[in-house]
């Protein structure tokens, strides 16, 4: 009984380091005028919803930029990610470490330094001011959290089941399908998530290769904040940390165990 | 379906498994096989290649007299069952035994009958809703050798069948593995590294050292007729007198004998070593005509037996003998020795 009240005390802890920063935000978003010395709003009123949730605001159109692009730049981490983990996680080759930091070095290198040496290729290559441009930039910071989650799990990975397969009588693609999805999915997920989140909260490269044309969330969000519309990036905050909540409700569940992807099922 | 293998030779196979040079090898059809060999002598790369996981630098295998080398793995007939029962984990036993035929594309009523009637015959039934994390150790192993059976291949490799099994699983596993090989005819080999595993399960034992075929032929006959030093020694060999044989008689410090019938043409003239097993040395009295005088030097109990160290004219000598007889047996003491004609055999001196 002791533990499971310390783990519901852990757990609101946690809870509440995470939402009380969050806490003025939402209450900017339904304040009516809130000043300095004033604890507490003086009026209420959800205009700032109305104006974040109508077309004119283009943050709804905005929302949906950042979801496709976030999106895009997860399935193309994985398409990569996935063959990149395996070889770094199954097989011993020369050059690996050399691989692996080029792998970190986005990490390493300030990211304006990046951000600004991109913009000239791609203003070359017609890219900048497009979606597929902004998404081939988000895959330079996205790129090696998918990779290096993918080599952890290959890691733990026994090819032989794969032989097993194939010797059962199935097509590479089968095996692929049948056997390797199944036992990567729970890391594939967990690749995926922190794949959306990392593109989600991309600024600095998005601004500088959508040069404006591209309008994802953090963008909207900095200009509202900037222009001292504080209820509006309160409404418009909420909105952009949904996503956030969302990978937290699922990773949360993942971390329990309960997931059947493990293969933790029970006797029938 | 007879397996052949021709010259079969895979120099670097990469990873962690060994070379194999030009083995030359024929696996009869219907029968139990055992490749055998100690680590490193490339058993695993040879399973692989049969199985197309591996494809060969040179040399050919044929099932039945047809070429089997550009046939994708799964293509073959030849079916896997390695020493991890390497279940699926997302799978249900059932789901796991009907993979290769759902693989196939058979409809779902005919692996479902299917599936029950392996589940029957491998003693299972009742377990087909089961996941493999809820399964014993020899449930798994079985799981693992219905999920292969219910396919019908042409040819079986069970890679060390029996050595992850406790010794009560094991004799069980061993009935199973036999009574099923017996009832569908399936050609099979049995690949490890241990002699027991070998012995109990197979008709015929191919001895495998260095990547090389070192002997082929029934357990008793590797076992008691060693086609070289290294195949004896491989099979627990210790006894080696040199001597020289000379007109159908061998002379060694023990005296002259007659030479083993049978023996290949090329040891009959020249120098040799004369080997015994160490249990077919019988210890008896000197009265015995035929006993040859021997000094015990020590006994060592190794718990269903004993082992005795002897001196025989200046030579050492090993010989297995029940504890009780060991007991009775004091280091100096002299007592007779009778080797058994036909447990003498002789390998070449230099291998």
């Amino acid at each position: 009984m002791r533990g499971s009240a310390l783990r519901t005390l852990a757990g609101l802890a946690l809870a509440m380091w995470l939402i009380l920063p969050l806490l003025p935000l939402a209450i900017w978003s339904v304040a009516h005028g809130w000043r300095f010395p004033a604890i507490w709003p003086a009026e209420w009123s959800l205009k700032a919803w109305a104006f974040a949730l109508s077309p004119a605001s283009g943050v709804l159109q905005s929302l949906g930029t950042t979801t496709l692009v976030a999106a895009a730049t997860t399935v193309l981490a994985a398409l990569v990610g996935v063959p990149a983990g395996r070889a770094l996680g199954l097989y011993r080759f020369r050059g690996k470490g050399l691989v692996l930091l080029l792998l970190v070095a986005p990490a390493i290198l300030p990211g304006i330094a990046v951000a600004l040496g991109l913009h000239g290729i791609f203003l070359r290559l017609g890219l900048t001011g497009t979606i597929p441009g902004v998404v081939l930039a988000h895959l330079i910071p996205v790129l090696p959290y998918m990779t290096l989650v993918m080599a952890a799990v290959f890691a733990g990975f026994d090819t032989d089941a794969e032989d097993q397969a194939r010797s059962l009588g199935a097509r590479p693609m089968q095996v692929f399908a049948h056997v390797t999805l199944p036992a990567i999915l729970p890391g594939l997920l967990t690749g995926a998530l922190f794949a959306f989140l990392v593109s989600w909260s991309q600024y600095l490269l998005t601004l500088s290769i959508g040069g404006g044309k591209v309008q994802t969330l953090p963008l909207v969000l900095f200009s509202f904040a900037t222009s001292g519309r504080n209820d509006v990036t309160g409404a418009v905050a909420m909105i952009y940390i949904l996503p956030g909540l969302v990978a937290l409700a699922l990773t949360a569940r993942h971390l329990t165990g309960r997931n059947l992807a493990l293969g933790a099922g029970v006797p029938g | 379906m007879t397996l052949q293998l021709t010259g079969l030779t895979k120099t670097h196979p990469g990873g962690t498994l060994a070379t194999v040079r030009g083995l030359d090898l024929t696996v009869d059809s219907g029968r139990i096989s055992a490749l055998l060999g100690p680590s490193g002598a490339g058993k695993t790369t040879v399973m692989k290649l049969i199985a197309g996981l591996l494809s060969p630098d040179a040399g050919d295998i044929t099932l039945t007299g047809r070429s089997i080398l550009t046939l994708p793995p799964e293509r073959r007939g030849v079916v896997i069952v390695f020493q991890n029962p390497l279940l699926f984990p997302h799978l249900t036993v059932a789901q796991n035994v009907g993979f290769g035929l759902r693989m196939r594309g058979l409809p779902t009523a005919q692996v479902a009958a299917r599936v029950d009637a392996m589940l029957e015959r491998t003693r299972l039934t009742g377990l087909g809703q089961r996941r493999p994390v809820a399964l014993s150790g020899g449930q798994a192993q079985r799981v693992a050798l219905a999920r292969a059976l219910v396919l019908q291949p042409d040819l079986l490799l069970l890679d060390e069948p029996l050595s992850s099994l406790d010794p009560a699983l094991r004799d069980e596993m061993r009935a199973l593995i036999l009574a099923l090989q017996r009832e569908m005819a399936v050609t099979t080999i049995v690949v490890t590294h241990d002699q027991t595993e070998a012995v109990v399960l197979a008709d015929q034992i191919a001895l495998l050292l260095d990547g090389r075929l070192a002997q082929h032929g029934p357990p008793d006959q590797v076992y008691g007729r060693p086609a070289s030093l290294s195949v004896a020694r491989f099979f627990g060999g210790v006894n080696f007198l040199p001597g020289t044989a000379v007109d159908g008689l061998f002379h060694s410090a023990i005296g002259a004998m007659p030479l083993p019938d049978g023996l290949p043409t090329s040891l009959t003239r020249g120098r040799g070593l004369l080997t015994i097993r160490p249990e077919a040395i019988i210890l008896g009295a000197l009265a015995d005509p035929t006993a040859l005088p021997a000094i015990v030097r020590g006994c060592t109990f190794l718990g269903t037996q004993s082992r005795v160290d002897l001196d025989l004219a200046g030579t050492n000598l090993q010989a297995l003998t029940t504890p009780d007889t060991a007991r009775n047996l004091r280091p100096g003491q002299t007592l007779g020795v009778i080797l058994p004609r036909a447990a003498l055999w002789i390998v070449a001196a230099e291998d």
